[in-house]
């Protein structure tokens, strides 16, 4: 069983949602990576998300945007993220998730991405640009180095659609909960309920939300009605400002609803 | 060659192209393939979109003779397909009037569109005055600075135009931008795209509104000659005008086709635009093709005189018909594309676009090395007069030196 099978479950079995942060490696330099995954660790982080930098990043809003040319300008790579994820694996319990665009990963060549995720220890990726029609390309190779492609649904995505795509994956589900990109919103769609409640109706894995989630209350008002949580631009911005109490903060609203909820 | 019918059911040519799209833009890029392929077989559509073709944008344009060009390259007989004779002085209208007209089909009364140097967005606007839809246009700010006056154009059409002051602020940002902007407002908008690039099935559909150029041209040369041309010469950007006129010869494999690229500064330089020459292939904007890239899959800026050609991608047909040799992909150096654009005005009175002087230097090339028993169409896929600002700055730049 995957790593991330194994701990959501575990999670979720005790009756916890899961906190997802994704930070942008490289954000900072390289030599910071460590410290920031062992925070979020520290903090009740389910798995964490490691965005690496592309050029021209389209499924992203302004703050991962201006992440990514911080990154890019610190030289990060594909590859140098890797090596640094090798180095420092062993400090690092919970599931790590690579996400990129498909060009780097083409440049870098598609098995030597998989054998080298498989070595250091990634346990699965998010690729924005590469919809099921497109993913032979790259979806066997990962099944058969038992990485998870984490595969996304969106508000837009029909009943029909949703089912088959979420039979396709084991890892979790990501329903992206804007019409949009990633960013900060002030408040969500209002089909956004039914929406996730048919998605977690249809789906067998793990129903994580995504896109636009920043405050405290969101993350509670959404865990209310899937699994769990990502949180994206803002931790960006968190980790940058270094305003690392309100990253915890954030974290914890998590916790809270848990209480709650077995209260 | 055999029957030749790309792309597949999936939008591939041969491994090129696809739909690399986020999952929120599946829906969009579904939905248009299935009104696009109803609509293209419609009566009602055809019938409209022939008559603003007539009448509105001025077809047919003319295929004309260029004595003089021929006599000065002293080989092959030259001829000029001239779209630079269509409303808004450019091919670009031949695919606008095409998408919106399928917009307004769809229920899509907003239309968003990509621009470079401000070609596709005037021809945009244009449109969208006519067929009274709200239009948005994202420009790079470099570009919005380097062409002030194709902005004024377009805000006196009525359209709204949004700086973006993203990565390199020029026109791969610009389509970064409006595809956000499209993911954004899906359900109401339309995404009108200048090229045959993005996710299928924009570079089929793209490639079919502009193959009435070259379905003219094989009907007109064929009318003047009894035979068809030796060789069809078209400069290619994203392409879109050079796969308007290859597709209808693809079959005819007499037909030698040429595709030139800007070599910008020289091809050996970074300041170049030679996707096909240069490039290695790679996903961008919904595709995969030639793109110009560091090792690391970042993609580059690329650069040309003519801010037409100035984009580090190309159509995935293209890069299709490279790798299967019916295409041969040549290019031109902005010195050499400025020769030509002063060259066809002095001899043709024709003012070229610059992005069209591309293809007019390698037919001068080209036509010196063939003989005059055998002729040449030169795709002119524009006029000059937008450029004729640079040039001036160019030559008085020059000068000095």
């Amino acid at each position: 069983m995957n790593r991330i099978q194994k701990q959501f479950s575990e999670r979720l079995n005790r009756g916890e949602k899961l906190f997802v942060p994704y930070i942008m490696a490289g954000d900072g330099g390289l030599g910071v990576l460590e410290e920031r995954l062992t925070f979020l660790e520290q903090n009740g982080a389910a798995a964490i998300e490691i965005g690496i930098p592309f050029s021209d990043p389209v499924a992203d809003g302004p703050t991962i945007q201006k992440a990514g040319i911080r990154s890019l300008k610190e030289g990060t790579t594909l590859k140098s993220t890797l090596i640094k994820i090798g180095e420092i694996r062993s400090s690092i319990n919970v599931p790590l998730v690579i996400m990129t665009y498909m060009n780097p990963i083409l440049a870098y060549g598609i098995d030597q991405f998989v054998v080298n995720m498989e070595k250091v220890g990634v346990d699965g990726c998010i690729i924005p640009d590469l919809p099921i029609e497109e993913e032979d390309i790259l979806a066997t190779k990962l099944e058969e180095a038992g990485i998870e492609l984490i595969r996304l649904v969106t508000l837009v995505t029909p009943k029909e659609r949703v089912e088959k795509i979420a039979k396709k994956g084991q890892g979790f589900l990501y329903t992206v909960t804007i019409k949009g990109i990633t960013g900060i919103r002030n408040e969500f769609d209002k089909s956004l309920v039914n929406f996730l409640e048919m998605v977690k109706e249809v789906s067998n894995i793990p129903v994580v939300a995504g896109f636009g989630v920043s405050t405290a209350e969101q993350v509670k008002e959404l865990s209310l009605n899937c699994d769990g949580v990502v949180v994206g631009s803002r931790i960006v911005d968190l980790f940058y400002e270094n305003k690392l109490d309100e990253i915890a903060e954030l974290m914890k609203a998590i916790l809270i609803e848990e209480k709650v909820f077995r209260g | 060659m055999t029957t030749y019918t790309l792309p597949d059911e999936r939008g591939h040519f041969g491994v090129y192209g696809g739909k690399f799209v986020p999952e929120t833009l599946i829906q969009a890029i579904t939905e248009l393939e299935e009104a696009y392929l109803k609509f293209r077989e419609d009566k009602d559509f055809l019938e409209d979109l022939r008559n603003l073709s007539t009448d509105y944008v001025g077809r047919e344009t003319p295929l004309y003779f260029a004595e003089n060009m021929t006599n000065y390259a002293n080989g092959a007989q030259i001829y000029l397909k001239r779209e630079d004779l269509n409303h808004t002085g450019a091919h670009k209208i031949n695919n606008t009037i095409g998408q919106a007209l399928l917009a307004i089909r769809m229920g899509k009364r907003k239309i968003v569109a990509e621009t470079g140097a401000g070609q596709h967005g005037v021809a945009t606007a244009t449109v969208c005055a006519l067929l009274n839809l709200e239009c948005v246009i994202f420009m790079g700010a470099e570009d919005i600075r380097r062409q002030e006056l194709n902005v004024f154009r377009m805000e006196l059409l009525g359209a709204k135009v949004v700086s973006v002051e993203a990565g390199s602020e020029t026109l791969k940002d610009a389509v970064n931008e409006a595809l956000r902007y499209w993911v954004a407002n899906v359900e109401d908008t339309h995404y009108l795209l200048g090229s045959v690039m993005g996710p299928h099935p924009f570079p089929m559909m793209v490639r079919d509104f502009q193959s009435v150029i070259g379905k003219e041209t094989k009907r007109q040369f064929l009318k003047k000659n009894n035979k068809l041309p030796d060789a069809v010469i078209a400069c290619i950007g994203g392409g879109s005008n050079a796969m308007g006129m290859f597709f209808p010869f693809i079959e005819d494999e007499t037909v030698q086709l040429y595709g030139v690229e800007a070599a910008g500064h020289g091809l050996n330089t970074e300041k170049q635009a030679a996707s096909l020459t240069k490039g290695v292939p790679g996903i961008l904007h919904g595709a995969l093709m030639y793109l110009l890239q560091d090792e690391h899959g970042q993609i580059q800026e690329a650069h040309s005189i003519s801010a037409g050609l100035d984009y580090p991608g190309v159509g995935p047909e293209h890069c299709f018909l490279k790798d299967i040799g019916r295409v041969k992909y040549e290019s031109i150096t902005d010195v050499e594309a400025l020769e030509a654009f002063q060259l066809l005005a002095k001899l043709e009175g024709i003012i070229p676009a610059l992005e069209s002087a591309h293809a007019v230097a390698f037919a001068l090339k080209q036509a010196a090395t063939m003989n005059s028993d055998e002729s040449l169409v030169i795709c002119l896929s524009g006029r000059g007069d937008k450029d004729v600002h640079t040039v001036r700055e160019r030559l008085k730049g020059s000068e000095k030196k």
